[in-house]
């Protein structure tokens, strides 16, 4: 064993990168899985809790939305207002003692994950549906369509975009997080880290590695969210269609050409 | 499709109005804003509405388009009342469009976007005439040029003349207007209100809520002046300009004229 820092870094780099990566890249996969899995449930959830209620609605469809929106708004507030790790620990354990359900590790780390996300992220998608100027409803409604057209084309695209953040927020949470199932003996990278630490007693070296680690994947991961944010933005500038050839200079399309161009791909 | 085919709305019988309003009353909590209100449209009208500010025009507006729902009355097209639950309300707001006094563009689309939506999934026509229809009417408003624009990108004046295309794309048998000038810079009124006279020549039948006393004189075949929730005076642009019988509406205008 090396006697200088950097020696110890490298010595159990090289003995053990591959149980490194492997850590990291089980972190990985569950962190990416589950933030996909918890934004559909969070979009499913924001969409059902925001439904409006109308007089005349009949008294069938009211009933069974206040129920349902009942059942989600308890959902929410156990997963947000619990630790993940004390729902891994009841879930987990809880389902083998009490419902002899010997749930597969794998399983309870995606399944933990995703539904502490979705909670999260359920009132993410509620907040950024709301926070859509009611104007677009309005001109959505006033040429005829129905909610969920509304919905679908005008409001949630625009709520979307305005999530975003929210959603690499989450991400980077999860990424971090995921350490916390460690106590189910999910071996992801903070349990590599701490095996590792534990057979030469070079705790310090094996968790900087750990942390670089993390950095890299949280670094990378916000980069790649922002360049999509940026994709979804589009253009910020736009090409002026003219049909007037004289007035025809870079920049524009020719409104008329481009017409026709379109025909003949008919 | 189906619910399309389902027509709730009866053929006119002829000679009969296309908006009938009944005894309408529009209460916000105890604050009563709309008071007994009776009053018709036929085809090919353009019905003015003015008075002051707080007076009711919007929600009177609003309650015809079913965005606001009336306390109680009836508001009848084409002698269907629409407020009856068998209308059904979507296929009714596609035959009555709504231009409003803050655009409300839809932001996450081009403006060719904006026209076409309502075409493809509300009439549920087909792409190509979609884009042919809403070309038609973008090029009506001068705003072609601008087809590949966000509404973010738009002055006031054309964002308004989008938001008219979109409404007339949907080919509509009756248009509301709500203040469509009193959000833009004074210089950009006159491309809207030309846009709409040019509409009114045409035989649109059009209510209008505006301030814009020239306009109304001009082109209105008849004028409603609102005073805290009824109706004051209504009668022939001439009328109402010229010889105003209520005293409010004598007030009004002279206040109006001053400015
Ligand atoms: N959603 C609402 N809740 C409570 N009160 C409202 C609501 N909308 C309008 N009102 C009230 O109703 C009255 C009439 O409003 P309305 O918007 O119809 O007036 P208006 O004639 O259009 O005025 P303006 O010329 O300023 O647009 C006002 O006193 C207003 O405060
Ligand atoms: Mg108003």
């Amino acid at each position: 064993m090396p006697a200088s820092f950097w020696g110890r870094v490298s010595f159990l780099l090289q003995e053990y990168w591959k149980s490194y990566l492997q850590g990291a890249g089980t972190t990985l996969l569950i962190a990416l899985v589950a933030t996909f899995v918890g934004v559909v449930i969070g979009l499913l959830v924001g969409i059902l809790m925001t439904i409006p209620v109308e007089k005349n609605d009949n008294p069938v469809k009211k009933g069974v939305l206040k129920v349902v929106k009942a059942i989600l708004y308890v959902y929410i507030e156990i997963f947000r207002g619990t630790p993940m790790m004390v729902q891994a620990m009841f879930i987990f354990y809880g389902a083998l003692q009490y419902m002899n359900i010997n749930m597969n590790m794998w399983f309870a780390a995606f399944f933990i994950v995703s539904i502490n996300t979705g909670a999260y992220m359920s009132e993410t998608v509620r907040g950024g549906i709301l926070s859509i100027d009611p104007g677009q409803t309005e001109g959505a409604k006033a040429i005829g369509m129905t909610h969920f057209q509304t919905m679908n084309y005008i409001i949630m695209p625009q709520a979307l975009r305005n999530i975003m953040p929210q959603i690499g927020n989450n991400l980077i949470i999860n990424i971090k997080d995921t350490s916390v199932l460690s106590v189910i003996s999910v071996t992801e990278l903070f349990f590599v880290g701490k095996s590792v630490a534990g057979v030469y007693y070079t705790t310090f070296e094996s968790f900087f590695i750990v942390s670089i680690m993390y950095l890299i994947m949280t670094i990378t991961c916000a980069r790649i969210l922002r360049h999509m944010e940026r994709k979804m933005d589009g253009n910020d500038n736009y090409d002026l269609a003219t049909e007037d050839t004289l007035a025809h200079t870079s920049g524009m399309t020719n409104y008329i050409e481009k017409k026709k161009e379109e025909e003949e791909y008919r | 499709m189906a619910e399309n085919e389902n027509r709730t709305v009866s053929p006119a019988s002829s000679g009969s109005h296309i908006i009938r309003v009944e005894h309408l009353s529009k209460s916000f909590g105890s604050h009563e804003v709309l008071k007994d209100i009776n009053f018709n449209v036929d085809k090919g009208d353009v019905t003015c509405v003015i008075g002051s500010s707080g007076s009711g025009k919007s929600t009177l507006l609003r309650c015809i388009n079913l965005l606001e729902e009336a306390s109680s009355g009836h508001i009848y097209f084409n002698d269907a009342d629409i407020m009856s639950r068998e209308n059904n309300v979507h296929n009714y707001r596609a035959k009555v469009g709504m231009v409003f006094q803050h655009f409300n563009l839809f932001n996450n689309m081009t403006v060719l976007e904006n026209c076409t939506i309502g075409v493809r999934k509300v009439l549920k026509k087909d792409d190509r005439y979609a884009k042919e229809i809403a070309e038609k009417f973008l090029e009506k408003v001068g705003m072609i040029p601008y087809i590949n624009a966000k509404p973010a990108q738009l002055s006031g004046g054309q964002a308004q003349r989008v938001a008219i295309a979109r409404a007339l794309a949907m080919e509509p048998d009756v248009l509301l207007f709500d203040e469509p000038t009193s959000a833009l810079d004074p210089e950009m009124v006159g491309e809207v209100l030309d846009v709409m006279r040019a509409l009114a020549k045409e035989g649109l039948t059009m209510i209008i809520v505006t301030h814009e006393m020239a306009f109304a004189r001009d082109v209105s075949s008849r004028v409603v002046f609102m005073d805290d929730g009824v109706i004051a005076e209504e009668g022939s642009p001439d009328v109402i300009f010229n010889n105003p019988k209520n005293p409010r509406t004598q007030e009004f205008l002279s206040r109006f004229m001053n400015k």
